[in-house]
């Protein structure tokens, strides 16, 4: 379910860090002005709560598999949006932190996968209304439980998007959709089972909590927000993107998809041959990658090594003896990084 | 991952962050910028560009090393966050096929080195993340992230979350082996005891809210918390780190040094390369 630092490209994982930045200063601001003070130890501990619950399993008869509370919207549910949102991104800033459950650049896709979801869109837009003012147990159970099925499938959705935008992954968007939303929806059925029940159990135990009045829950439209925030994420996509398509390397991907080549001729200006130059100044030996033998070996075994028959001038330029030559460098740099690590350690035991 | 073991494993970067190393000294916030500096260069290669990636492990590895950070354990962790990734990344080799270099006689497609490249991702991600915990620990990358701008509440929150973690996941662990204690069996908890045990433990949470706030006024909260400042200034040590770090990502980024390096090499023994 967390989307992970290894198949998220820098565009995507700073959008949706903007985004997420974005939401949560507005909500620090929202509470800030509507801050009744018992909220603050509250928020901290029922994320604590929901630290704690996620790691305490129970078996699903006849599966033999378990499950688990998803937090975003038990939180919406007692502490209104903006608070929950809070409480749940910190939640997935200890775990990404601690657990390196996702990672630190893709936090800001997880925290907008998992808390802008159910606490933004699930709680106001599905559980609300079908809660409605004076809830009975059942209006409570299937609040809950669709509320958590939709917020999970957008989640997981999200994780799709933001996949298949980063281009790291092979999977096409069909599968990787028809793979992600059906697990997820098991996942999610658990997950508004477990929610329902605790909603219900508390709505017996505390009757209190649910008729108290939810600051800064309705008081403003979100909307104003939410268009404001697209465009803020729009602005850093474009800006982030243009930084990418100064330097090629990343942008190759989809520069293959667009022209339907998997390699585009080299720009005859532009950044990239002035670094390709830089490179060729710097390299005392600009040969290094072995174009002519190559060739030679590639005409002669002439099987399905025919790739590398490319003009030389091409970019990149995939050649056996380049890959190679890097292969080898690179684990030559990785055996001097350890070397370099080995010499420190020994002195610093010395030291101690 | 169980509750206790969870819980261990918190306590276990909690002390390596206490150690008392040059590096555990640099203010949190030159930590912080350079990580981020890292993750972004290293992730912003093309996916087809594993070799690459290898001298990016340079950062990690110095610094664990110098922080005094165990290798076993970063690796450790590291295995434990590849299944997802892995479960994405498994159909690379199946549906890029088209061959990028010949070992020999054996065919490296295009899917292969991008799989690979996933892979070292994600140990390199995940590592560099542990060991920044792991040499600054979590208060003071909370300060330095508030210093950086973060909101005021969420670095509240940060900070609450983080003390009663400990308390919370007690309190479930003492729920939890009670049950053991009384059902004389060590297995999950159906539906209906999982209802239960969760539920009284939120009551039990919401209890301590009241308590912890309650606590709070007796020692004067009125609504605003003190500001939580770095403890430390941001000085010349700061600065060295900073631009030995930035230069050296800066430089693996722009130059290919493993394909150099290896063409060198290749160069000195004939024969190694095709």
């Amino acid at each position: 379910m967390h989307m992970a630092d290894a198949l998220l490209s820098p565009a995507v994982g700073g959008t949706m860090w903007a985004a997420s930045a974005g939401l949560l200063a507005y909500s620090s601001s929202r509470l800030k002005a509507t801050m009744d003070d018992r909220r603050v130890p509250l928020m901290g501990v029922l994320a604590a709560f929901v630290f704690a619950a996620q790691m305490i399993n129970f078996s699903i008869p006849g599966t033999g598999s378990s499950g688990h509370l998803g937090g975003g919207l038990i939180l919406a549910v007692l502490l209104g949006p903006h608070a929950a949102f809070l409480a749940i991104a910190s939640v997935l800033s200890v775990q990404a932190l601690f657990f390196a459950d996702g990672g630190l650049l893709a936090l800001g896709c997880n925290i907008f996968n998992l808390g802008f979801f159910p606490c933004f869109l699930c709680y106001p837009f599905i559980f609300k209304p079908l809660a409605g003012e004076n809830p009975s147990k059942g209006k409570l159970m299937t609040a809950s439980i669709i509320a958590a099925v939709v917020g999970l499938q957008m989640g997981a959705f999200g994780v799709v998007l933001e996949t298949v935008a980063s281009g790291i992954s092979e999977l096409p968007f069909s599968s990787f959709v028809l793979l992600m939303q059906p697990i997820h929806l098991a996942i999610g059925l658990v997950e508004g089972m477990v929610t329902a029940m605790l909603v219900v159990f508390l709505h017996k135990a505390r009757p209190e909590l649910f008729n108290a009045p939810q600051p800064g829950a309705e008081s403003r439209p979100l909307r104003p927000v939410v268009i404001g925030l697209a465009l803020a994420a729009l602005v850093t996509a474009g800006t982030l993107s243009w930084f990418a398509s100064a330097d090629p390397d990343g942008l190759e991907w989809s520069m293959g998809k667009v022209s339907g080549k998997e390699e585009l001729e080299a720009p005859e200006h532009g950044i990239h041959n002035t670094l390709d130059a830089l490179q060729k100044r710097i390299a005392f030996l600009p040969d290094y990658n072995f174009k002519e033998p190559v060739a030679a070996k590639s005409e002669s075994s002439a099987s399905e090594t025919k790739t590398e028959a490319k003009p030389a001038e091409s970019w990149p330029n995939v050649s056996a003896g380049t890959s190679l030559a890097g292969l080898i460098g690179g684990f030559m740099t990785l055996c001097l990084a350890g070397l370099v690590a080995l010499v420190l350690r020994r002195r610093t035991h010395v030291k101690a | 991952m169980g509750l206790d073991t969870a819980l261990h494993e918190i306590r276990r970067l909690d002390d390596l962050a206490g150690l008392d190393t040059p590096l555990h000294r640099l203010d949190a916030r030159a930590k912080v910028l350079v990580t981020l500096l890292y993750l972004v260069s290293m992730l912003s290669l093309g996916r087809y560009e594993f070799s690459r990636l290898l001298p990016f492990a340079a950062f990690p590895l110095i610094l664990a090393v110098q922080g005094g950070i165990p290798l076993s354990l970063l690796l450790r962790r590291a295995a434990l966050a590849l299944p997802f990734v892995i479960f994405v990344g498994i159909f690379n080799p199946l549906l890029d096929r088209s061959v990028q270099m010949a070992l020999g006689p054996l065919a490296i497609t295009g899917g292969m080195l991008s799989f690979a490249s996933i892979v070292l991702r994600s140990l390199l991600a995940v590592t560099t993340g542990l060991v920044l915990l792991a040499v600054t620990g979590f208060d003071q990358i909370c300060r330095a992230l508030g210093r950086l701008g973060m909101p005021t509440a969420l670095l509240v929150q940060l900070q609450f979350l983080y003390r009663y973690i400990f308390v919370l996941a007690d309190e479930a662990l003492r729920m939890l082996h009670a049950r053991v204690q009384r059902c004389a069996r060590d297995k999950r908890p159906n539906l209906r005891e999982f209802r239960t045990l969760l539920g009284s433990l939120l009551l039990r949470t919401l209890d301590r809210a009241g308590r912890v706030h309650q606590a709070m006024l007796c020692r004067g909260f009125d609504g605003q918390m003190p500001e939580l400042r770095p403890t430390s200034r941001f000085g010349p040590a700061e600065w060295r780190f900073c631009l030995i770090w930035g230069l050296f990502l800066i430089a693996v980024r722009i130059l290919d040094l493993p394909l150099y390096l290896g063409g060198k090499a290749g160069g000195l023994v004939p024969g190694v390369l095709p």
